[in-house]
């Protein structure tokens, strides 16, 4: 300040400016602290762990098995639930492919209800993998589906059609990934790392079948309802503000056993296997029904199949 | 300036450093100092400024929930303001050509208006981007060597790259030549001239790529287009000349620094052609899309007249084109140059248009109808116009400082042995 003393403007006046400033100076300080306040709350909550957690292909054996033992105690912390969390790792010789029969749904959504309960979404939101559109028959243009509807199933003049993540082959979502949090496993199945996922939902964007949900929030799961059998990049509980998708409940499904909107679906039009068995179900459909997959024209090459039986 | 050059010669003896710290000193005490109106207008771009900061702080700490976005419309007025803000630094280039491919003398005086609003455009950008992320905690995951940097596969890695590019050859071009007008010597031409015509390149690249972000976009029909990457850049050749033009006026006023009408002339030279280009790929576009008709044209009929009974984003498109036109009718007005009443009003014109048609105009009918054709609408929330008025707010902060340092230092009222002993 000195500088400035020296010149032209009488001493007087510029100690009063000094004082000014001096006391805009603190003011805004202040004010600026006071603006700052919640988010130094909110990295008071954040574990310098978290902050500093490698990607999943980088972590060791020894620093994964540290993370999901700190996931298991927040989750245990925060939700009070008891939790099992495992890495399920891709079986060599195993290609997962899903087809959906649209002659016999019936648009009774329990698919769309066991995926919100078997994947820990939050319950506020009723958030699910699947949508299931209603469409007219006579018309394929999904412009003419409704998801909204809210009246008796199934109605005479309309079908059913539940869209997921179509596990693309040539998943848009994942080449716009800035920073490769999503990625293609060798089974098929597209998978988020939700501790490195940045939040900035290009994928959301890119995704052509509407796949992919956002945690908007921290979701809320209560205690009793919270599927204790988790994966680590599947139906663990997401963290806010990260990106999150089907995985053809991993979890389940590279243990052997069938993905949970598969299991509840009354009708059985829900058919799930691996592609490179020959004496797979899911083969014998492909072979032998007239199937489809949506937005064919956009190069994603899904492995979700749809079909009809006539 | 002539007086000065004896002593400086002496002091090129004396350490770099030295001089570069009094520099950084002075440029300091040029930011702090100044009239009332000064004063006034920096206390009430800070108290936005954190208000914006504070709606922000909530919006890390509770979730993006307090936004008004969702999984059908998962972009809203940040990215809006992001695409914008890309045009206007790239805008800023329109004084760049002028001033150093053809040589316009008057141009080149006051060129740094132009470099300086790159730099304060960049910096909203990436605030615009930060506080579009869910997880801002994460940020060092982009970074290229300890984050995971998926180039050349994610656009968004090389508008990480151009953006940031764009910042620094701009910071480079106004420091060295604000530093050797305050040291009072000759700028060396091979320390800049080369960094003006790359970052005439880089101009239209971070436009360019921007527009790629979108456009790449199978999924998105709207967006799809290979129009998109030249409209950006028109309209950005609109924007950026408006806004500069409106800058140079209030910094006519406001200061000493002479502003002839002669690079006024020059950018209303420009914005003439490039405002009819512009409404000439908008009429395209809205021809391309009506005739042909079928499932792709329901982003473009809900955005200009409604579908199924949804028309948020009607009265917005609708007062961009009646801005734009009437813009294009007040800058081909042979009077307009010297009625500046008319200019003024033809600038903000524009501004609002563009403002509109590259933000909710361009980015919000990308996501309705949602990609399975379910029609949800978005308007922004509270808390996002408050953290969108604060980083405007914090940009005209760093465009007000850097004029304020700059303006002194060019009209050689300040410089290494002079103080400035009037503040502006």
């Amino acid at each position: 300040m000195s500088d400035t003393n020296s010149d032209s403007t009488p001493d007087q006046g510029t100690s009063r400016r000094t004082a000014m400033k001096a006391m805009g100076l603190t003011l805004g300080a202040a004010a600026f602290a006071k603006a700052i306040a919640p988010l130094t709350q909110w990295t008071a909550d954040l574990s310098l762990d978290e902050f500093l957690q490698k990607h999943y292909k980088e972590l060791s054996n020894d620093e994964l098995a540290n993370v999901i033992e700190r996931l298991e105690a927040e989750t245990k912390e925060e939700y009070g639930a008891e939790v099992e969390i495992n890495d399920y790792r891709p079986e060599p010789g195993v290609q997962f492919g899903y087809a959906l029969n649209l002659s016999i749904c019936i648009g009774c959504r329990k698919c769309a209800e066991a995926c919100h309960k078997e994947n820990n979404h939050d319950r506020a939101s009723q958030e699910s993998y699947i949508r299931v559109l209603e469409m007219d028959k006579g018309s394929t243009n999904l412009e003419n589906g409704n998801a909204n509807y809210k009246h008796p199933v199934p109605k005479s003049d309309k079908y059913y059609m539940p869209v997921q993540c179509q596990q693309c082959d040539y998943p848009p979502c994942v080449d716009v990934c800035p920073v490769e949090a999503t990625w293609k496993e060798n089974d098929g199945i597209v998978v988020v790392d939700y501790n490195w996922c940045i939040g900035c939902r290009y994928c959301e964007a890119a995704c052509p079948y509407h796949a992919r949900r956002f945690n908007w929030t921290k979701p809320q799961v209560p205690k009793d309802q919270i599927n204790p059998n988790q994966g680590y990049l599947s139906n663990r509980i997401r963290p806010q503000g990260a990106m999150e998708k089907c995985t053809f409940c991993l979890h389940r499904t590279r243990q052997g056993q069938m993905p949970a909107c598969l299991e509840a679906c009354p009708t059985g039009a829900r058919v799930f296997g691996n592609l490179l068995d020959p004496n797979s179900t899911i083969r014998w459909v492909l072979e032998n029904k007239r199937v489809f997959v949506l937005k064919e024209d956009l190069g994603t090459k899904p492995r979700f199949y749809y079909f009809f039986d006539e | 300036m002539n007086g000065d050059s004896q002593s400086t010669r002496t002091l090129q003896t004396t350490h770099f450093s030295g001089n570069y710290f009094r520099f950084l000193w002075r440029s300091f005490l040029l930011a702090t100092e100044g009239s009332w109106l000064f004063y006034t207008w920096m206390t009430l771009l800070t108290a936005v400024a954190l208000v914006g900061l504070n709606a922000w702080a909530v919006q890390v700490k509770e979730g993006m929930v307090l936004t008004n976005m969702t999984d059908h419309v998962s972009w809203g007025l940040y990215i809006a303001n992001f695409t914008f803000m890309v045009g206007l630094a790239a805008g800023a280039v329109m004084m760049v050509i002028p001033a150093y491919i053809y040589h316009d003398r008057r141009m080149h005086d006051v060129v740094i208006v132009g470099e300086l609003l790159a730099i304060a455009a960049i910096v909203m950008c990436l605030m615009f981007v930060v506080v579009d992320l869910g997880r801002p905690d994460r940020f060092w995951h982009l970074i290229p060597g300890i984050g995971r940097f998926n180039f050349p596969l994610s656009m968004l890695t090389w508008d990480v790259i151009v953006l940031n590019g764009y910042l620094l050859l701009n910071l480079h071009i106004c420091g060295y030549l604000l530093y050797m007008r305050f040291l009072g010597r000759q700028p060396n031409p091979k320390w800049y001239i080369p960094f003006v015509f790359i970052s005439i390149i880089w101009a239209i690249s971070i436009h360019t790529v921007t527009a790629f972000l979108y456009c790449g976009l199978g999924g998105r029909p709207f967006w799809n287009t290979a129009l998109l990457a030249p409209r950006f850049l028109t309209s950005a050749f609109v924007s950026g000349p408006a806004f500069i033009i409106l800058a140079l006026q209030i910094i006519r006023r406001t200061t000493s620094f002479h502003v002839g009408d002669g690079p006024i002339q020059t950018l209303v030279n420009i914005m003439r052609v490039t405002i009819l280009i512009n409404l000439l790929m908008i009429i395209s576009e809205i021809f391309t899309e009506f005739y042909t008709g079928g499932t792709h044209t329901s982003s473009a009929t809900y955005l200009y007249f409604g579908l199924h009974g949804h028309d948020a984003l009607v009265p917005w498109i609708w007062s961009s084109i009646v801005a734009t036109v009437l813009a294009t009718l007040f800058l081909l007005c042979p009077k307009v140059t010297q009625n500046l009443w008319m200019l003024d009003i033809g600038c903000v014109l524009a501004l609002v248009g563009i403002w509109i048609e590259k933000g909710m105009g361009l980015i919000i009918p990308g996501f309705i109808p949602s990609t399975l054709h379910e029609l949800v609408e978005y308007a922004p929330s509270l808390l996002e116009w408050k953290i969108t008025a604060g980083i405007w707010a914090a940009g005209l902060m760093v465009y007000t400082i850097s004029l304020k340092i700059a303006i002194p230092i060019f009209t050689g009222e300040t410089n290494l042995l002079r103080q400035n002993s009037k503040s502006a």
